[in-house]
């Protein structure tokens, strides 16, 4: 009725999941700097293509249950691009250094504390010391 | 198609598919809804534990520093065992889906069996990291406590591991709601209920079972791994 693919391909694709953990896990421990991030998210998007492609058969599958997988990934990323270009881009303008602080931007429209990190959570700090 | 065969319930009457709804006009068409209708119930899926992954993305650039010292709190050893092992239980149950598309019924339980097992060699393998984050009054509530060095970023600690929870709970609560499928495909394989020409439900619960696997995907590497050079 539908695809059946070789028992070769299954072992093949687990085969290559198995070596991108390590590597992932071997990536985490290199020194990258900004790179690590995306890194590790370049090898976890790569594993779930393969996943869906071959263990979840989308490539053997219709176009309109293509265009379905396609779909949660197109509302994922307008998800992801809409709230972050907000979230990163405050204090763009209002809080000198800019980009790399979305949130010093927006802790430091709040008048209650100092300034970066750690005082924010002062009252968190307070409670949870014994 | 009689109305005297549907009304007596004699569904054989009529020379289909005792497994093809009346609905339907084929084997392929049946097979067709119940794939893109999976697919529609994944998309949903997939944003429900997205809106999870956007609030850790957000916190991560604002507590950046205490995200660091919560990841550097979980176990490497553990999680990496755990997506091996998950990652073995998608490949098993690739095995029981093809298993039942070639119409091997003893295969298709085996590899059933296969795939429960692993995945609750994942659940327990949580219960014991879950016991060390209690143990170490890691559980955000009343009794949550980070050690003095990180006195000054405990509130955002709490937030990663609030989250953390979050995401790992809901992504257990997946895997046991899984098992509870595996059991009932695994109980219609025992009782002969599939043939090449319908295995749906082995399909179905297929999908369902590797897309809880691509949650772990992105959770095992956005949570213990990214920040470990820091």
């Amino acid at each position: 009725m539908s695809h059946i693919a070789p028992k070769s391909m299954y072992y093949t694709i687990f085969g290559i999941l198995m070596v991108m953990t390590a590597l992932t896990v071997f990536a985490a421990f290199q020194h990258l700097g900004v790179f690590n991030f995306p890194v590790a998210i370049g090898i976890a998007i790569t594993k779930a293509t393969l996943v869906v492609l071959f263990f979840m058969h989308a490539k053997y599958s219709s176009r309109l249950t293509k265009l379905f997988v396609g779909m949660s990934f197109f509302f994922l990323v307008i998800m992801f691009a809409l709230t972050l270009t907000d979230y990163m881009s405050r204090g763009l303008k209002t809080y000198p250094g800019g980009a790399g602080g979305a949130g010093y931007g927006v802790r430091s429209a709040a008048p209650a504390h100092e300034a970066p990190a750690s005082g924010a959570h002062k009252e968190g700090a307070a409670e949870t010391a014994h | 198609m009689s109305d005297a065969a549907a009304i007596t319930g004699d569904a054989h009457a009529h020379g289909h598919h005792p497994d093809l709804q009346h609905h339907f006009d084929t084997l392929e068409q049946q097979h067709e809804a119940a794939t893109l209708g999976m697919w529609l119930f994944l998309v949903t899926e997939v944003l429900f534990f997205g809106g999870l992954f956007l609030a850790y993305m957000l916190y991560r650039v604002w507590y950046h520093e205490a995200w660091v010292a919560g990841s550097k709190e979980l176990s490497i050893a553990l999680g990496g065992f755990n997506t091996v092992v998950l990652i073995g239980s998608s490949l098993t149950m690739a095995m029981a889906v093809r298993s039942a598309q070639t119409g091997y019924r003893r295969a298709t339980i085996g590899w059933l069996l296969g795939t429960m097992a692993l995945g609750l060699t994942f659940l327990i393998v949580k219960v014991f990291e879950y016991k060390d984050k209690f143990d170490h009054h890691h559980v955000p509530g009343y009794d949550f406590h980070v050690d003095a060095a990180h006195a000054g970023i405990a509130g955002p600690m709490e937030i990663f591991f609030s989250l953390y929870f979050t995401m790992t709970g809901l992504h257990a609560l997946h895997m046991i709601i899984g098992f509870g499928l595996m059991s009932v495909i695994t109980w219609m394989a025992y009782k002969n209920r599939f043939s090449p020409q319908w295995y749906t439900p082995v399909e179905m619960s297929g999908l369902y079972w590797h897309f809880v696997d691509i949650v772990w995907i992105f959770l095992f590497p956005l949570l213990y791994l990214v920040d470990r050079t820091q």
